[in-house]
């Protein structure tokens, strides 16, 4: 079900991207599975009360996924799914980035890369200081990794280790100028968090598959070692052939043609998991 | 000024639970080390990564905690301009920046360590405070008024001894200690007002006396919070006096210069100068001594005071 959910906020992505000629599809594409996976099972929230001290937070650290993210938190009930249509009007609540003064069950504005990891941190500190026992999780891409920010609070989580506190790291290897081993390489990555003491799931997931992202959880949930770090393989532009790996998807708008092309890839996509059901 | 603030957070420790305090590895010069040893389950100690820090700090601020950043003021404006806008200001963040060293009070360290920009820095950014206060009376006013409001507040600190000019009686006009966007009136006069912030105020206080005896009386305001501006008081001053000397140990570009410019540009235009640091760097030396060569002294407030009063034909430099 999780997986036909991602799929289907997916199209109404493209659709919105479309209709609108602005946004970024790459990256949203890529984190879908695992944004519904986190809203739909791993996470305790209540969008019927997104201030509920006690609800796990996750920072989107790579903001240009916005789109995604809001499609995610509308299927959720924090806000009506036709709201997404006025995703960066004016007056909307949809910002272009997040925006957690503006959007319900936004934890926090992101957009300028490299925040996320020392923000999330801080909540995760926040709730050992408060005795609260919420988990904090900062979903990130290639660029912030590049930032060096990023590192300073990887730096940092390893010397305070709050508990419950995940980096997940959502690694389509695609930047905005090309693939990242072209702009800025991070591989080897698992030992790069390895040696700044964090505690790195040994599997690699599939950032595409709702089953692969519970079982990365269950290994999140049987750890004492803090913070935890994991890794997924990801697509960016998933779901759409020509757009897959492809750079030039990661925020150029999508025009007609393209449209044409790629919506109905997604569909074919839908069926075969409808048929899954 | 410093052991003063490093005193202040220590006693609002028990008024007020949700305060924590990070440092980034410079503790022992801020003072923040007197909360660390005696609430070291409150206090983060983030080395030398600032930008980190105040994005830790916004995270923990959303959570419901009234986080203390603290490091010196030019790496706060330098260093952290992101996190500040994008991370603390856009969110409306109650967290408190706690900005020592500022101005040229990092005297012997030189240039490098010096920050006279950074006023011009965080006023432009929305729904930020800034404050300077002029003795360590008001440093502490403002960081507990700071500490209960809803919003990023900027506290900018001098290094050095200051002398205390306020008692901690001493109340504003409208009977409070201290009010964000209230200033101070020091002086009543009609030939000239004199705005001033920060550590300047003793000096301004002196000048004030000398012009008095040189016929010249002056309409003395202390500012301390820069933003927001209490533009009624400034334009009420300024309605009876007619021109408007600003001082501050800041660059003249973006500081109380530029503030009150702006405010009587718009509400009481009025012939203006100011004594204020020229847009160049300073260098190393004694900070008195340093403050004179780069223009912040009290022969300079009165030169330029008596020359826009019309009382000087001797032009300031």
């Amino acid at each position: 079900m999780m997986q036909y959910l991602a799929q289907q906020c997916r199209i109404e992505v493209l659709d919105i991207l479309h209709e609108k000629g602005t946004g970024h599809w790459g990256g949203a594409a890529s984190a879908a599975e695992l944004l519904i996976t986190l809203y739909f099972h791993i996470m305790d929230v209540r969008p019927d009360d997104p201030e509920w001290p006690d609800r796990d937070r996750l920072v989107l650290s790579k903001g240009h996924a916005s789109c995604m993210l809001y499609a995610v938190l509308a299927h959720r009930g924090y806000f009506p799914v036709q709201e997404l249509h006025t995703f960066r009007d004016l007056d909307s609540r949809l910002q272009g980035h997040p925006c957690m003064k503006a959007t319900p069950g936004v934890e926090m504005s992101t957009g300028a890369l490299g925040h996320g990891m020392s923000v999330t941190l801080g909540m995760a500190l926040a709730a050992r200081l408060s005795k609260r026992s919420f988990s904090s999780y900062v979903l990130m891409g290639d660029g912030d990794l590049n930032e060096g920010q990023t590192w300073e609070g990887v730096m940092a989580a390893a010397k305070f280790r709050p508990e419950r506190f995940a980096a997940l790291v959502d690694y389509n290897k695609v930047q905005l100028d090309g693939p990242s081993d072209a702009i800025m390489p991070m591989d080897p990555l698992a030992d790069k968090f390895k040696a700044f003491n964090w505690n790195v799931a040994p599997t690699v997931y599939d950032g595409h598959s709702v089953s692969a992202i519970l079982d990365s959880y269950e290994w999140i949930r049987a750890q004492a070692d803090w913070p935890v770090a994991v890794i997924y393989k990801t697509h960016k532009g998933r779901g759409v052939s020509f757009m897959e790996d492809n750079y030039q998807w990661h925020g150029a708008p999508v025009n007609d043609d393209a449209y044409a092309k790629a919506r109905p890839e997604l569909l074919r996509g839908l069926k075969v998991l409808e048929e899954r059901l | 000024m410093r052991d003063a603030f490093g005193q202040a957070l220590l006693d609002l420790a028990d008024a007020i639970p949700e305060l924590v305090v990070l440092d980034a590895d410079v503790a022992s010069s801020t003072k923040t080390r007197l909360f660390w040893e005696a609430h070291p389950d409150r206090f983060l100690n983030v080395g030398v990564a600032e930008a980190n820090m105040v994005d830790i700090a916004a995270g923990m601020a959303t959570c419901g905690l009234r986080p203390v950043v603290s490091t010196f003021a030019l790496f706060f404006a330098l260093k952290c301009t992101d996190q500040i806008r994008n991370v603390v200001c856009y969110n409306t963040l109650p967290v408190v920046f706690a900005a020592g060293y500022a101005g040229l009070s990092d005297s012997y360290d030189g240039a490098s360590h010096q920050s006279v920009a950074d006023l011009a820095i965080v006023r432009a950014m929305p729904n930020m405070y800034v404050v300077v206060p002029a003795d360590a009376v008001e440093a502490g006013q403002a960081l507990e008024a700071a500490l209960r409001r809803d919003g990023p507040t900027f506290i900018r600190l001098c290094r050095n001894p200051t002398p205390v000019l306020f008692a901690n009686t001493e109340p504003l006009a409208s009977g409070e200690p201290f009010a964000f966007g209230k200033a101070r009136k020091l002086r009543d006069g009609i030939d000239l007002t004199i705005a001033v912030c920060g550590v300047p105020t003793a000096m301004a206080l002196e000048a004030a006396d000398q012009l008095a005896a040189m016929g010249v009386s002056v309409d003395l305001v202390e500012v301390a919070t820069l933003k927001p501006l209490d533009v009624d008081a400034l334009v009420a001053s300024v309605a009876k006096t007619g021109k408007m000397l600003t001082v501050e140990e800041h660059t003249m570009h973006g500081g109380l210069y530029g503030a009150v410019a702006e405010a009587l540009a718009r509400h009481r235009p009025a012939p203006m100068d100011c004594v204020a640091i020229e847009d160049t760097f300073a260098e190393s030396g004694p900070y008195d001594a340093l403050m004179a060569k780069y223009g912040i002294s009290v022969e300079n407030i009165t030169r330029k005071a008596a020359a826009l009063a019309g009382r000087e034909s001797v032009r300031p430099r």
